[in-house]
């Protein structure tokens, strides 16, 4: 089986967020670049785990980012891939990275990716890929199995989970239940240096959406105390100061 | 031209969120001058006339037996034959399970920009600009669509549902409905009454209750709330809970009303998930947890004390 994961760059969880040129641009400055934990915890190591299960398994890694963005393919690498691809390109949007991806994710039986990015929380490349290559497509997997050419997957969805059977090739993205994270060791380390890494150089995409600036959101006012011997007034507030209740 | 809205439903029930969406898309509707239209694929049990009240003219209602299962493929192409033939210039999806499937693929067909996430109504001074979350919810931006035909998906509790006198025409339409590849052979309900994504209410808990057989008494708040449940990640990953409640960064993203939170810290994994929320409540025996700084009111004390005695207020309040 041939499996495409695909791998996006996100500020680490805890970066502080900022925005520098007239508020049009995030502030990288002293950020700390990780792979998107959906990619890495649930469609990586999922991949993995079907490698670990069936040893013709190949897994491929597919990028589109800068020279900034190598490190992150090394660790991929490292946790257990096999050979990566690099698009050559910033990413802007949705739709230009899903049309990147569509060059390189042909002949796959099973392309896999986190149910969003942490940072522009799009959720729509894995959407777009399918159908630009008319692959059926299921979002927000929390359990994938392959038996022979059928992937059986489930989903989440309001209120309960759904079981689907599917026919291999798919686009599935993956998030939490799908696997548990892991850390790369030094024997994936020392061999992801001499992983092949292709870089490609991007198609011509023009953009269909442009984000043309960001906000903090307001601050919060502060919290209004109460105090635990007076549970009746938090009620109270809640039920007429913030008409929650 | 119209703004077509996807009206979801499951098992024939239209759900909550898609009456966000019909709200949502007949306001567009009014700011740009089309007319509001709506598209339900498979059959339903309510009365498909009455979407009008949420201000739509038009319900295209496409039957066929290979439309009562959820197939992004099959129902993109559908999508796409009334967008196309209603002359649709935005299309509107809420940013739910079967929304965060059809959108970009919908979007791709259609050769339309989308925006995933939508939290107002865009701004059409200049251009078709939206506002979304970013970075978690810990920032927003404004995103322009570029192209002619425009996605929008809604985010789940980001705009109010209103009702009005009205009632819609609702038209059959023909199209051509490929089989479907995927295959339903299962499904399960959550153990919560209340779906967690869509909950008005969410009361949620954390380390702090030391164990699974703690859980009661959030229940009991829960319960008397008619809130959904959810917890911290460590409180999934240690199993006290399942997986399904854990929200955060990591986890669910969410977006209720009331957000109670007890006996959890408010680590930034965990606010990243839940600071859309309008009211946050916080719980916690430690003055210094870092949730207080995002909550709007607090208790600065023992869970096992205050949760009891909040339930029986609220008991009283709701005069049971
Ligand atoms: C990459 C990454 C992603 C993550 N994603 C998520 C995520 O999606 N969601 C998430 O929740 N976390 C996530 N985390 C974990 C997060 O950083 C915190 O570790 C987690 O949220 C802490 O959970 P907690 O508040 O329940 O537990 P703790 O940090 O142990 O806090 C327990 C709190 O309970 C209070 N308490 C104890 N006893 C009582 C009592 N009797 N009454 C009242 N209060 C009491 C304590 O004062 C303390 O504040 C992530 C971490 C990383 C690194």
């Amino acid at each position: 089986m041939k499996i495409l994961v695909c791998i996006s760059k996100t500020p680490d969880t805890t970066a502080k967020i900022a925005f520098t040129d007239n508020n049009t641009k995030f502030a990288e400055a002293g950020v700390q670049w990780i792979i998107n934990p959906y990619d890495e915890w649930y469609a990586l190591v999922r991949a993995i785990e079907l490698k670990e299960a069936d040893a013709s398994t190949t897994i491929h890694l597919a990028t589109v980012g800068g020279a900034d963005a190598e490190p992150i393919i090394r660790k991929a690498l490292a946790l257990g891939g096999d050979e990566a691809h690099r698009v050559n390109a910033e990413p802007t949007e949705s739709y230009f990275v899903a049309a990147q991806l569509a060059a390189i994710a042909k002949g796959y039986d099973l392309v896999l990716l986190g149910k969003e990015t942490i940072d522009y929380n799009g959720g729509a490349v894995g959407g777009m890929l399918a159908e630009l290559l008319d692959l059926p497509y299921i979002a927000n997997a929390t359990n994938l199995q392959i038996a022979g050419t059928t992937a059986t997957v489930k989903r989440e969805i309001e209120g309960g989970e759904e079981t689907i059977e599917v026919a291999l090739p798919v686009v599935i993205s993956c998030q939490k239940g799908m696997a548990e994270a892991r850390i790369p060791n030094m024997r994936g380390i020392m061999a992801a240096r001499t992983k092949p890494l292709k870089v490609v150089e991007p198609a011509n995409i023009e953009a269909m959406t442009q984000y043309t600036s960001f906000q903090l959101p307001p601050a919060k006012a502060g919290v209004k105390l109460v105090s635990p011997d007076n549970v009746d007034e938090l009620v109270r507030l809640l039920h007429e100061e913030a008409r929650a209740i | 031209m119209s703004v077509l809205i996807f009206v979801d439903h499951l098992h024939g029930h239209i759900k909550k969120a898609s009456h966000e969406a019909l709200t949502y898309g007949a306001k567009i509707a009014e700011q740009t001058g089309d007319t509001a239209e709506a598209v339900v694929l498979g059959n339903v049990s309510e009365d498909l006339a009455a979407l009008g009240q949420h201000g739509v003219k038009k319900v295209h209602h496409v039957q066929s037996d290979a439309l009562n299962t959820f197939d992004s493929q099959v129902y993109t192409k559908v999508i796409a034959q009334v967008a196309e033939q209603s002359g649709a210039k935005v299309i509107v999806f809420s940013n739910n399970s079967s929304g965060k499937a059809l959108a970009p693929r919908v979007a791709v067909r259609l050769k339309a920009g989308l925006v995933a996430g939508a939290t107002a109504l865009p701004d059409i001074s200049n251009g078709f600009v939206v506002r979304k979350a970013v970075f978690s919810g810990k920032a927003v931006a404004n995103v322009a669509i570029k192209t002619d035909v425009k996605v929008v998906s809604l985010n789940v509790n980001a705009f109010t549902i209103s009702t009005s006198e009205g009632t819609a025409e609702v038209v059959p339409f023909n199209a051509t409905v490929d089989a479907p590849k995927t295959k339903i052979v299962g499904s399960t309900k959550t153990s919560g009454k209340v779906s967690l994504t869509e909950a008005d209410v969410v009361v949620s808990a954390g380390r702090g209750l030391k164990g699974p057989e703690n859980w009661k008494m959030v229940e009991d708040l829960a319960d008397e709330l008619g809130a959904a449940l959810a917890c911290s990640r460590p409180v999934a990953d240690a199993h006290w809970r399942p997986h399904n409640e854990h929200v955060g960064q990591t986890g669910i993203a969410i977006a209720p009303n009331l957000y109670i939170a007890i006996g959890i810290s408010g680590a930034i994994q965990h606010l990243a998930g839940v600071n859309r929320s309008k009211t946050i409540v916080v719980i916690n025996k430690d003055p210094e947890a870092p949730f207080f700084k995002a909550a709007d009111y607090g208790i600065v004390g023992d869970a096992f004390e205050v949760v009891p005695k909040i339930t029986e207020a609220v008991k009283k309040i709701k005069g049971h």
